[in-house]
């Protein structure tokens, strides 16, 4: 569109459908986003202006009340990302640089299985199979190294803690962040690859000198993507946590920062005039922490790929 | 293909059903004459009653082929707006109307100067609940429950818990209370019997939102009995058709330990007074958690909330003729089986069926 031309092709009726057609859809996606933000906006005024007896949980004003919650958000995706970034990009590299190609093929159908898991799955998984395995080893964390103050005592009697919210997590998220990081590792230029193997470079210093680099902003995008879903999760966490509104760093305790999305599916059947206002506003801090979280991962991104030699 | 097949079979017997009920009719004769009722009513509100109400509408609607009941299981609080707003016929909650929402009246189904029947037909008892190896049932104290909840007292062999439960072995163990995590009718119920029956120790209020941050929480009913079926040490409270093969707790009530039952859940109901000041067909209880007779406290009322006098006098017989069915006993027994509730008592279901008399 830019180049100025003075001979046109004919449209035919097929180019001006087409044509239209995609630019509909494109338009559609903003629609859909400005109807949310609208609605999220509209809807969380009263709860921004309501007065102390109004809201749930003790809390005098709305900031009071979402705090923890954005909070505990925060913190059980980025355990979740703490404990499925290494384990991911060791898979990724293993498929793509270190498995024999037949074991790779398998390996990669297995972990995109994964993601085709919903998440209800995981949250029984989670509450039957995970929840009581882990109640001893938090019992004896917290025995033993109690002293650090993410294990203080008392540990949780049924290991519904924000620890194993953020294990399912990373479970759910490995998929995601694997896939992703192995298709960037299987693009790095293979004369970057053989370069670094013909100078003497050992496997390991190849990768870390030519795909690591190389895959860096495709890696963060990974990571980012994988916290996007960790943040939104709803299902798992909201049965398998063991809630409370407070603001604590302890992995292992009884009481747990709730989550934005799971406060949502947990309170909003019952709730009524103002407090559902209260959910839907505590909706569009979530909505703003995503909006953040994935800004930030593009300016990093953008910023990295000059040095990358991807393009 | 099994889901086809029973699909089938049931497709067969409700046509054979029919037929026969048809074949019944046509020869008349019979005192059971089927019901010309038809229409369709339309209810919402509480999710404690979701259950009894499907029992209730499938009977009800096997008597009556004619009419449609629906139900939507929103919560207590959307099921009075949207009976408030007139969207449904009648509503099922959790509470009753207050003095003050009756007082703004405007209940958009009623006729002008309407009051409004409110019948307590669902009563439904609270187990508490605990795991712990080799004992099936406690003797515990309200002051005791609280302490156990609030998290002062913190393990079982606690003084407070061995020397009401004397021969009961207890392990050296800590306790871990489980809440419900979700806003729940039960979670205020149960909370309202620790603040009536236990002032001193819990000192909050009555709310469906469990009010402290300590303790264990776990999502509806079936996450909290998992929770403490997979604990160690574990003691949470759940609708008590759903306590299984857990140990549950008999509460002390004046000199006894009353454990939970159906009989014991209606009699707590009829030892309480009505709301004062409220007309004769309002049956608005003000539960009285601590009564002096052998009764469970710990008990969920549910109401049915439906007007005086309708707009429409054909939805008033619908419903008329749909709450004298929840408040007979067979209604009564179906949603002790259906949904493990306590039916209510003779005395009780004479006050109901005066009120259902005046629906019109």
């Amino acid at each position: 569109m830019t180049t100025v031309r003075t001979i046109k092709a004919k449209q035919r009726p097929g180019d001006r459908v087409f044509s239209a057609s995609t630019t509909i859809a494109g338009c559609i996606i903003l629609a859909a986003l400005a109807a949310v933000a609208v609605f999220l906006l509209a809807e969380s005024v009263p709860a921004v202006v309501s007065g102390p007896d109004e809201l749930r949980d003790g809390a005098d004003t709305f900031w009071a009340y979402v705090a923890p919650l954005a909070f505990g958000t925060l913190w059980a995706a980025l355990i979740a990302l703490v404990i499925a970034f290494p384990i991911s990009i060791g898979i990724a590299l293993f498929i793509s640089h270190y498995a024999p190609r037949r074991i790779a093929q398998g390996l990669g159908y297995i972990v995109d299985l994964l993601a085709a898991v919903p998440s209800v799955v995981f949250g029984l998984w989670g509450i039957k199979v995970l929840a009581p395995l882990v109640t001893p080893f938090y019992q004896e964390l917290t025995t033993n190294l109690g002293w650090i103050p993410l294990f203080s005592p008392p540990a949780s009697g049924t290991g519904r803690t924000v620890l194993t919210v953020g294990i399912v997590l990373a479970v759910m998220i490995i998929p995601i962040i694997t896939a992703i990081s192995r298709e960037i590792f299987l693009q790095t230029p293979v004369l970057h690859e053989e370069a670094a193997l013909a100078l003497g470079a050992t496997r390991w210093e190849m990768i870390s000198m030519a795909v690591i680099p190389f895959a860096r902003p495709g890696i963060i995008s990974a990571a980012m993507l994988g916290l996007g879903r960790a943040l939104g999760e709803t299902m798992v966490v909201a049965m398998v946590l063991s809630p409370a509104v407070v603001i604590s760093f302890v992995l292992t305790g009884s009481s747990n920062p709730a989550t934005i999305a799971g406060n949502i599916a947990l309170n909003f059947p019952d709730a009524y005039g103002v407090q559902v206002n209260a959910l839907i506003a505590s909706g569009l801090v979530l909505f703003v922490i995503t909006l953040v979280i994935n800004s930030v991962a593009r300016i990093v991104v953008n910023r990295r790929k000059a040095f990358s030699g991807a393009n | 293909m099994n889901i086809k097949r029973s699909g089938g079979i049931a497709a067969i017997a409700l046509v054979g059903a029919i037929a026969l009920a048809s074949c019944a009719a046509n020869e008349g004769g019979g005192t059971e004459a089927p019901s010309d009722l038809s229409g369709t009513l339309v209810g919402a509100g509480s999710s404690a009653v979701g259950a009894a109400q499907e029992t209730w509408i499938a009977e009800f609607q096997t008597a009556n082929p004619e009419v449609t009941i629906t139900y939507d299981p929103a919560g207590s609080g959307a099921g009075r707006e949207t009976f408030l707003a007139g969207g449904s016929d009648f509503a099922g909650t959790d509470r009753a109307f207050k003095d003050e929402e009756l007082a703004a009246g405007g209940f958009a189904s009623c006729a002008a100067d309407s009051g409004i029947v409110q019948l307590p037909l669902y009563i439904s008892p609270i187990a508490v609940i605990f795991n712990v190896e080799g004992v099936d049932t406690l003797n515990l104290d309200a002051d005791t429950i609280a302490g156990i909840f609030a998290g002062t007292i913190t393990n079982w062999t606690d003084e407070a818990i061995t020397s009401q439960n004397e021969g009961v072995e207890l392990p050296d163990l800590a306790i871990t209370p489980v809440h419900r995590s979700d806003d729940s009718g039960t979670t205020e119920n149960f909370t309202d019997y620790l603040a009536q029956a236990a002032p001193e120790v819990w000192t909050y209020e009555a709310d469906g939102v469990w009010p402290i941050s300590s303790g264990e929480a776990a999502q509806g009913t079936s996450g909290v009995v998992d929770a403490v079926t997979n604990g160690t040490g574990t003691i949470g409270y759940a609708d008590a058709s759903r306590a299984g093969g857990l140990g549950t707790v008999a509460v002390l009530i004046g000199e006894d330990y009353v454990p939970y039952s159906a009989e014991a859940a209606a009699a707590v109901v009829d030892a309480s007074p009505f709301v004062e000041g409220r007309p004769e067909f309002d049956l608005s209880l003000e539960l009285d958690r601590t009564p002096d007779s052998e009764a469970y406290p710990i008990v969920l009322v549910a109401y049915l909330v439906g007007c005086e006098t309708y707009l429409d006098a054909a939805q008033a017989e619908l419903v008329k003729a749909y709450f004298t069915y929840m408040a007979s006993p067979e209604g009564q027994a179906a949603a002790s089986e259906g949904a493990g509730s306590a039916p209510i008592s003779d005395a009780l279901f004479e006050r109901v069926t005066a009120a259902i008399e005046v629906i019109g």
